[in-house]
């Protein structure tokens, strides 16, 4: 029987780990990650689990630890946060390049300067190029669901690639929800088996790992790794109707939540969408047919899917929790603009920032956007394609 | 396991683990060492390697001079990477999945073990990972084109710290890293030369025979960036040792014993003088320099000599 | 080696085949040669331990030559023989003379 608990997102992602049971993590303490490794590792020195810690020196030996565990030939997982990520930085592409089904959790925090150590997307929208996959979280619920599949996503032969699951820097990581835990031999049972593929620990097959690639190779090597990113969707699919089996829990490649009829949307990423939702819910009370749509995988982005369930729509609004400096827009505005770009009369697009550093996301703000959605809607206009909301001015 | 005596005729006879075919320069010093590494280990290795010339010259595209299992992660991270490595071998030999003993070794060039790999090897070796780590220290960044270390000997001519008019080459004296290392109260850390290849061979041997954290220094001649001629490797690294630039040492437990004596130490200029990176050094005004070169040099022997309880009269 | 096309690299780069860089022949690169004099060689075996090319042929522990696929021509085998009587059993002579 599945057990109803209460506890915080890092503790869920902590016993999805327990009940994982990987052969090794290396892992650097992390604020607002930190909670899940030191959950983890008491259950590695009370002996629940068979997990080798390499407990190392900064982030970037833990990515590199996790490289060479996972290329020895095994199953390997981590956590981080901000910085974590950023001194990492180097290795995500080697761990992706190299192919190393790494499972890591992110848990998403601001970058410094100036620093702040509460939730925003700075971390994995920088990182979100760096050829992983990213599962993103709305709550405590979802972080454990995602942490299961990740590892089967990741480690599916046909992918071979290490995955991010993303939750909220303390909105999830730190508060205490009602979620369902599965029981342990039947996430032992879908995770199953390590598979192995080129383990360097092979003696009777000795292979290199980490060649110099020259130009009359390395774009052969960049065609592979994109290819196997477009067959990502279909494995979370897969993965996840199977999950759907034995917890009864849905999930695809997005949430898309009263959206079929809706008319204005948002599009949010992780918990902000929670709130967002009840605030929906409220204006399709006064008779507004508002929707949303929240990605969760939005590496690699299934670009057409989105455009699919949005075209229809009048007036959209996605909301950034990261801003990409430069970029004009953020990150995920970018991405959703992309996806409608094949749909000539799709709807009409703009983008706030909101929540950097741990600033509140309140209804009030959904309701200020859902407002704007609703003129925009009738007259077609937009006043600011991009701005800042919640900010002193 | 039978062991194989050491003898170069008995050596010979085992199979080379790094095989011709790699793209190293003409007369390098490092596959030399990583050769004689390779032929002092009896069972089963596999080893890890920073981004560095060895490792960007041994395995290009679909061709791998390894014939051992090996990985390259990137430069400041090859202990970090062989402690994974290692670690999922611990993990899966618990579980019963693995059952043969493995030896893990790591290389590393000054570059990437002096300075930017400094953190991730002190962690490693800090942690107690079962490997030894090797540092052929041909002292500069050679891969990148001969850029100032902190492994560059004083004085020398480097293309980030040029002989100029005003700055006559690098003006600090080298990291003492076999003794940092030592200092991490590791249970072996050495020095060896390629031109002293018992030597070389035996501490070797010695470190892959301690469970634990192992550190060796190994001296790699580099002709590019010594300025010197591609057939005399050997040779400055035997001078190297000869003039106790680069003393033969080990520190086992924490006691230190110099493991070759010159029988006749000889001045420090021997080993400089076919150096053209240190040409400018023999000019008048730099006099101060090579005396003050000699100074630390016979400071370190010394004190080497001291620790060693072998104090010469 | 014919360059193999996207779709037949191996994931993540790895060199499946251990040594293969024995394919790659480094012979070219070589300006100077060695000539091995046998007559002075007395079989110490520091050409082979010294070669950083694994260019020296040994057999049932004797040096029987040089391998001049993979030999570069540093001259390091030379300058390190001891030779015989003060003859030496390697000499190093120019390419193409």
């Amino acid at each position: 029987m599945a057990k109803v608990v209460a506890v915080t997102g890092n503790e869920a992602v902590a016993e999805a780990l327990r009940q994982v049971n990987p052969d090794v993590s290396s892992a650097y303490p992390i604020t607002p990650a930190t909670d899940i490794m030191q959950r983890f590792t008491s259950f590695v020195s009370n002996g629940k689990v068979k997990t080798e810690m390499i407990l190392v020196e900064s982030e970037h030996s833990a990515m590199s630890g996790c490289i060479g565990a996972s290329a020895a030939g095994g199953r390997v997982m981590t956590a981080t946060s901000s910085q974590g990520l950023a001194l990492m930085w180097e290795e995500l592409f080697i761990a992706s390049g190299t192919r190393l089904p790494i499972v890591m959790a992110l848990v998403n925090r601001a970058l410094s300067a100036p620093l702040n150590i509460h939730g925003d997307h700075s971390d994995g929208m920088g990182a979100r190029d760096c050829g992983w996959i990213q599962l993103w979280s709305e709550n405590a619920q979802e972080a454990y669901d995602n942490t299961i599949q990740a590892f089967r996503i990741a480690e599916h032969l046909d992918i071979r690639l290490p995955a991010m699951v993303c939750l909220d820097g303390f909105i999830i990581s730190h508060s205490i929800e009602r979620i369902e835990y599965m029981e342990d031999d039947k996430v032992q049972n879908f995770v199953g088996e390590f598979k192995n593929l080129n383990p360097l620990l092979d003696l009777d097959h000795p292979v290199s790992y980490g060649p110099l690639i020259l130009p009359d190779y390395y774009m052969e090597y960049r065609r592979a790794h994109a290819e196997v990113m477009s067959k990502v969707p279909n494995i979370v699919l897969d993965v996840a109707s199977e999950f759907e089996k034995i917890s009864g829990r849905k999930y695809g490649l997005f949430e898309a939540y009263r959206l079929e009829d809706a008319e204005i949307g948002i599009v949010i990423l992780n918990s902000a969408a929670g709130t967002t939702k009840d605030v929906i819910d409220l204006f399709r009370e006064k008779g507004i047919k508002a929707g949303l749509l929240k990605p969760r995988l939005y590496r690699p982005f299934p670009y057409e899917e989105i455009g699919n369930a949005l075209k229809h729509l009048k007036a959209v609004c996605v909301l950034d929790r990261a801003d990409a400096f430069g970029g004009s827009y953020g990150p995920l505005f970018i991405d959703i603009a992309a996806s409608l770009y094949p749909h000539k009369n799709g709807p009409v697009l703009f983008n706030k920032i909101y929540g950097l550093g741990g600033r509140d996301y309140l209804p009030e703000h959904a309701e200020l956007v859902l407002n704007e959605l609703a003129e925009v809607a009738k007259t077609g206009k937009v006043k600011t394609i991009k701005e800042y909301i919640a900010v002193r001015e | 396991m039978a062991t194989t005596p050491l003898t170069l005729k008995e050596l010979s006879k085992k199979e080379g683990l790094l095989t011709s075919g790699h793209r190293m320069c003409a007369g390098c010093g490092a596959p030399i060492v990583v050769k004689m590494v390779l032929l002092a280990a009896e069972g089963p290795i596999v080893a890890a390697n920073a981004t560095g010339c060895l490792e960007v010259s041994t395995c290009i595209s679909d061709y791998t001079a390894w014939k051992i299992p090996w990985i390259h992660n990137a430069f400041e991270n090859a202990a970090a990477t062989l402690s994974g490595v290692e670690t999922m071998y611990r993990s899966l030999k618990k579980q019963g999945k693995i059952s043969k003993d493995i030896k893990f070794i790591a290389f590393g060039g000054d570059g990437g073990t002096y300075d930017i790999g400094f953190q991730s090897l002190s962690g490693a070796m800090e942690r107690g990972h079962d490997m030894l780590y090797i540092c052929y220290d041909n002292g500069a960044y050679m891969n990148t084109g001969i850029q100032r270390s902190s492994a560059t000997p004083f004085g020398a001519d480097t293309t980030t710290c040029p002989a100029g008019s005003v700055i006559p080459g690098k003006t600090q004296q080298r990291k003492n890293l076999t003794k940092i290392m030592a200092a991490h109260d590791i249970p072996y850390a050495a020095q060896a030369s390629p031109s002293h290849w018992m030597d070389l061979v035996k501490k070797v041997k010695k470190a892959l025979s301690i469970e634990g954290p192992k550190f060796m220094n190994i001296l790699s001649p580099c002709n590019r960036g010594w300025r010197s001629r591609t057939d005399d490797a050997i040779t400055l690294s035997r001078l190297g040792v000869e003039t106790c630039y680069w003393p033969l040492y080990e520190i086992e437990n924490g006691v230190t014993k110099v493991t070759f004596k010159p029988k006749e130490k000889k001045p420090l200029v021997d080993f400089l003088k076919p150096q053209g990176r240190f040409k400018h050094l023999f000019a008048p005004e730099n006099e101060w320099m090579l005396k003050k070169f000699q100074e630390a040099v016979d400071k370190e022997w010394e004190s080497l000599l001291k620790a060693s309880g072998n104090e010469q009269p | 080696m014919k360059l193999k096309g996207w779709k037949k690299v191996t994931p993540g780069a790895v060199c499946t085949v251990a040594g293969s860089a024995l394919e790659f022949k480094t012979g070219s690169w070589r300006a100077f040669r060695p000539r091995w004099i046998e007559e002075n060689c007395i079989q110490c075996l520091f050409c082979w331990m010294y070669c950083p090319d694994m260019a020296v042929n040994v057999k049932d522990g004797k040096m029987v030559g040089f391998n001049y696929d993979y030999c570069k021509g540093c001259g390091i085998c030379a300058l390190e023989c001891p030779g015989k009587k003060g003859k030496k059993a390697i000499v190093m002579e120019e390419e193409g003379k």
